[in-house]
């Protein structure tokens, strides 16, 4: 018996004008699954995430959340539905305090209080709560990433989208990006992870898809981190 | 305070009136710097919905309805042309660049001037219900109109109660980030047409109030109406600096008070060169500071949606 997926892309079809940014992708992702989405800049991760959200409108295919597509839905309704994207750059608002960043991440809940939410958030990031009072912007590069995901997470969303979390940061900032990344899956939720890192991301995720000029080229396991040479050809094919 | 009125050489009831006047300004360009924040957008038409709640003022006046029957009449029109316009003109125009909605809100102001003109006529309907406001309070010896002291109390009331919607409600912090990055604001969630909805709707609360306040120093109710006044509060909302509620605010509250304390301080053949002075300050303000004189250095301005 097959069961219907978390998070579905079938066929999906970006363009940007001319530009033909994503071609056919089509991927699945489930419950306590990290699926990465690797490949050079330009390579399309971006136009997909932004498509599942609603932000660029797809030319083809389909996004399907529990089998419902999401379609022709807008950002703030796809958020609602249960997708969080921690967008790249982080887009925190450094005028806001800490915690007034974290509430907004409950406007995805559609149901108002989330006290609840937010401790689970201060769990998993600790140092978001000892700053919760401080405005976002005095927070260093790797604490706004911090916050940006905890913002996504007290959504409480099912699937959470990952747009380079680690760009900009130093290596052992990118190893708490990593290692909380792992604790969320085991929460059970279905994680996209658009990253540049492509060896340690091949090595976290479940399966890894590399993408190129807008296709899917290769399919990798986490076995495959270990493979320099493999990850190199599926980077320059 | 006596210092104050010494060093300039005016009188307390010139200067009640600069503060009164001040903070009538100051919550009209809040309601144009709330809608600024969330859509981008300066609304030119602001002055025409102080304009229709002070017709709504005059045409209660006319029938002898109570007071409180007129203020609500003005409150019921203002808000629904408020909304009006965001349904009709904002929202299916929202995607298209800054300059077509702009001149958009010229057309609605335009048109709303012009469909004051054919109903009530050029030379205008009295609303004179409240005008017993103009009557002095006298405060140990010194003779002060009671609207200027109503009108700088309704205006810190309002602003005290926007700063708690803003700053302790949900909405209010939507609003907020709506303002800073609309984009990821929706990203997380917040509805955009709940968040300028809002906007809109409070907007056009203030500019009910404004109606009021001004029906009690000019009665007589024109076509043009608060024009002059909306584009002395755009001028200060510019020169505050547009891109903060706070600032523009502030900008409001200062050419209102400088508008006001000019005006009964300079004798008549002087004080109408004052929007000419004025609007020469602003331009050097602008020259000298084109961010606004309270606007933070360094700040970037915000992609519309």
């Amino acid at each position: 018996m097959t069961t219907t997926p978390v998070l579905e892309l079938d066929g999906l079809e970006v363009r940007h004008g001319a530009v033909h940014a994503v071609r056919g992708l089509s991927l699945t992702v489930d419950r306590g699954e990290i699926v990465g989405l690797i490949g050079p800049n330009g390579a399309g991760k971006s136009s997909t995430l932004h498509a599942i959200m609603g932000l660029v409108t797809s030319a083809a295919g389909d996004v399907r959340l529990h089998g419902r597509s999401l379609l022709g839905r807008r950002p703030e309704d796809v958020a609602r539905a249960g997708v969080a994207l921690v967008p790249e750059g982080r887009r925190i608002f450094a005028e806001l305090t800490v915690e007034e960043n974290l509430r907004l991440g409950l406007a995805g809940r559609g149901n108002g209080k989330g006290d609840g939410a937010l401790r689970g958030a201060f769990e998993l990031f600790p140092v978001v709560h000892e700053f919760r009072s401080r405005q976002a912007g005095a927070l260093s590069g790797g604490q706004q990433q911090q916050l940006a995901i905890a913002r996504a997470l007290v959504a409480d969303p099912q699937v959470l989208l990952l747009d380079e979390p680690s760009l900009g940061l130093a290596p052992r900032l990118v190893d708490v990006v990593f290692d909380a990344l792992q604790e969320i899956r085991e929460r059970g939720l279905a994680i996209l992870l658009v990253e540049q890192r492509a060896q340690r991301t091949v090595a976290l995720a479940d399966r890894s898809h590399v993408l190129s000029n807008g296709r899917l080229r290769l399919t990798l396991g986490p076995e495959a981190a270990g493979d320099s040479e493999t990850l190199v050809s599926a980077y320059f094919s | 305070m006596t210092f104050v009125a010494t060093v300039l050489g005016a009188d307390w009831q010139t200067l009640a009136d600069a503060f009164g006047l001040g903070g009538i300004y100051a919550l009209m360009a809040v309601g144009i710097g709330l809608v600024f924040g969330v859509l981008r957008l300066v609304n030119f038409a602001y002055g025409q919905l102080v304009m229709a709640g002070a017709y709504a003022l005059a045409f209660a006046y006319e029938r002898g309805w109570p007071v409180w029957v007129g203020i609500i009449l003005c409150f019921a029109v203002v808000v629904t042309l408020a909304v009006a316009m965001d349904w009709v003109v904002f929202r299916p125009l929202r995607g298209h660049s800054p300059a077509v909605m702009l001149v958009a809100t010229f057309a609605v102001a335009f048109l709303m001037q012009s469909i004051a003109l054919l109903w009530f006529g050029p030379l205008g309907k009295i609303a004179a219900s409240l005008s017993a406001l103009n009557q002095p309070w006298t405060i140990s010896g010194v003779d002060i109109r009671k609207i200027s002291i109503v009108a700088t109390a309704v205006a810190a009331g309002c602003l005290l109660a926007l700063v708690l919607l803003l700053g302790r409600t949900r909405v209010g912090l939507h609003m907020r980030a709506a303002a800073l990055d609309f984009q990821t604001a929706r990203l997380l969630g917040v509805r955009a047409n709940r968040v300028i909805g809002s906007a809109v709707l409070v907007s056009g609360l203030l500019a009910a109030t404004v109606a009021v306040m001004l029906t009690v120093q000019s009665p007589l109710v024109t076509p043009d109406f608060a024009l002059r006044d909306t584009i002395l509060v755009l001028a200060g909302v510019v020169l505050g600096g547009m891109n903060r509620l706070i600032s523009a605010t502030l900008g409001g509250f200062a050419i209102g008070f400088a508008s006001g304390f000019l005006g009964g301080a300079l004798p008549t053949n002087q004080s109408q060169y004052l929007p000419s002075f004025l609007f020469a300050a602003v331009i050097l303000v602008l020259l000298i500071r084109p961010r606004g004189l309270f606007a933070r250095a360094g700040q970037q301005a915000v992609e519309r949606v």
